[in-house]
């Protein structure tokens, strides 16, 4: 190799170095967020006496702090109805983030439906699908009793059976080969 | 060749001695030193940057025969892409990209600042326009051919700028955060999610993080005033150029000359 090919090839190379240290600290800053797990948070909303199994009561919880109002959504609360074989003991929290495209969702208690005004998702008393666009049932989050309060931490996703797992955006399916089509993110917590 | 229709002070200069005595050397007096004050500055300009040569190739060059009013819709767009970023910039000195200020520092635009309203519904406005006028333009270049050979790269930089400038719209419809802002966007990010395999990701990207969090409107507000707005501005350059390199096409219904002055009968 002549003296001015090692110079033409050791500049080129110093220029990519330089390149490739500019990029790639500035690529992982802006990707950061994706791999970073939320702390796990849990809201009292309400005594357990508050709740009951026929009915759903709406709260409000704070899921992103600092940034007012957007940084709220509401839940939908009710006790666990041991005729649809939920544990009675347990408390069910509906999230109202339609899984069609993330519009909020409202409970019609005299239908006992959650309806979505955006695109006509129509969701049965216990989230499930049966209307419109949605790909899967409602969200939940998670809850568990402390003292004589109801207390609600992370969502969760459910497959169409409402069995458990971890949280995905709206529209995404659950279940089956889907959970491979849609992988699970780091920044969710596991699912219960 | 013959001389190009440029005003005076475009043409190359003569040699010393050849036009006459210099402007504002011996014997010029003050009035004529301001007369040629401009052409003064101009020649100046040139000597030392030899702009003359690109700037009449490029002001002056020759459009083919049948040229109309549809050929001036590319540069609709880009006085429309202008005007957005003159009232954009502007916009940016009131402007607060936090989820708690945002809508309070754009009422504060509409209803306090003098003339914000007006400057913010030019922008508002204008970029319905563009996105109007910008798909006419790719319209006028399907319809007339001129995508064909050799302006196919051309072709490619146009449908880039115009996914670019739907992307403008996207993050620009998040800034007011309102309601129909918030909301929208909610639904724009869903649908980026339901990419398979990397739409999780995208989403995450977009929203830095699972949820909707203040990163995020700063995240759309850079990408709509620094990142998107640059690589606008960089293929707005390519794609000029490539029109001044290749030239402009004739509509398709001016036919091409059936007796070329090399073709003549010969008679035996």
């Amino acid at each position: 190799m002549t003296r001015r090919g090692v110079f033409m090839v050791g500049g080129q190379a110093l220029g990519g170095v330089a390149a490739v240290a500019v990029l790639l600290p500035v690529v992982g800053f802006a990707a950061a967020p994706i791999f970073e797990t939320p702390d796990e948070v849990w809201t009292s909303v309400g005594a357990t006496d508050e709740f009951d199994p026929t009915s759903y009561r709406a709260v409000t919880l704070t899921i992103v702090s600092g940034i007012g109002e957007a940084g709220k959504t509401t839940a939908y609360v009710r006790q666990g109805a041991a005729d649809l074989g939920e544990d009675p003991e347990g408390y069910i929290a509906i999230s109202t983030r339609c899984a069609h495209l993330g519009c909020p969702v409202r409970f019609f208690d005299a239908a006992g439906t959650f309806i979505c005004p955006c695109h006509g998702g129509v969701y049965d008393f216990e989230g499930k699908v049966i209307g419109g666009p949605p790909v899967r049932p409602l969200d939940r989050f998670q809850t568990r009793v402390e003292g004589d309060q109801v207390q609600v931490g992370s969502r969760y996703s459910v497959t169409s059976d409402l069995e458990p797992v971890r949280a995905r955006d709206p529209g995404e399916f659950t279940g089956g080969i889907w959970e491979y089509l849609y992988p699970p993110r780091p920044s969710t917590p596991p699912a219960p | 060749m013959p001389k190009l229709p440029v005003p005076n002070f475009l043409n190359k200069p003569g040699k010393p001695g050849e036009n006459g005595p210099p402007p504002n050397g011996n014997g010029a007096g003050p009035t004529h030193a301001l007369k040629e004050g401009g052409t003064d500055l101009v020649g100046w300009v040139d000597e030392r940057t030899g702009a003359t040569p690109f700037l009449t190739g490029m002001l002056f060059r020759k459009v083919p025969k049948g040229t109309n009013w549809f050929y001036t819709l590319g540069s609709a767009t880009l006085f429309a892409f202008v005007v957005q970023a003159i009232t954009g910039v502007f916009l940016a000195m009131y402007y607060t990209p936090s989820p708690v200020e945002a809508y309070a520092s754009i009422t504060h635009i509409t209803n306090d600042v003098f003339l914000g309203e007006f400057v913010r519904g030019m922008h508002k406005w204008g970029s319905t326009v563009m996105i109007i006028v910008i798909f006419l333009h790719m319209g006028r270049v399907f319809f007339f051919g001129a995508y064909k050979y050799p302006r196919e790269l051309n072709w490619i930089i146009g449908v880039v700028l115009i996914v670019l400038v739907l992307v403008m719209g996207l993050t620009g419809y998040l800034l007011p955060f309102d309601q129909r802002s918030y909301w929208a966007t909610i639904v724009a990010m869903n649908i980026n999610a339901t990419g398979p395999i990397i739409g999780p990701y995208l989403s995450d990207f977009l929203r830095a993080g699972a949820e909707f969090e203040s990163t995020t409107l700063a995240r759309f507000y850079s990408l709509h005033m620094l990142l998107i707005p640059g690589a606008i501005i960089a293929l707005i350059g390519a794609h000029l150029y490539l029109v001044v390199k290749l030239g402009t096409t004739a509509p398709p219904w001016i036919r091409a000359d059936r007796k070329p002055k090399s073709l003549r009968t010969e008679k035996v």
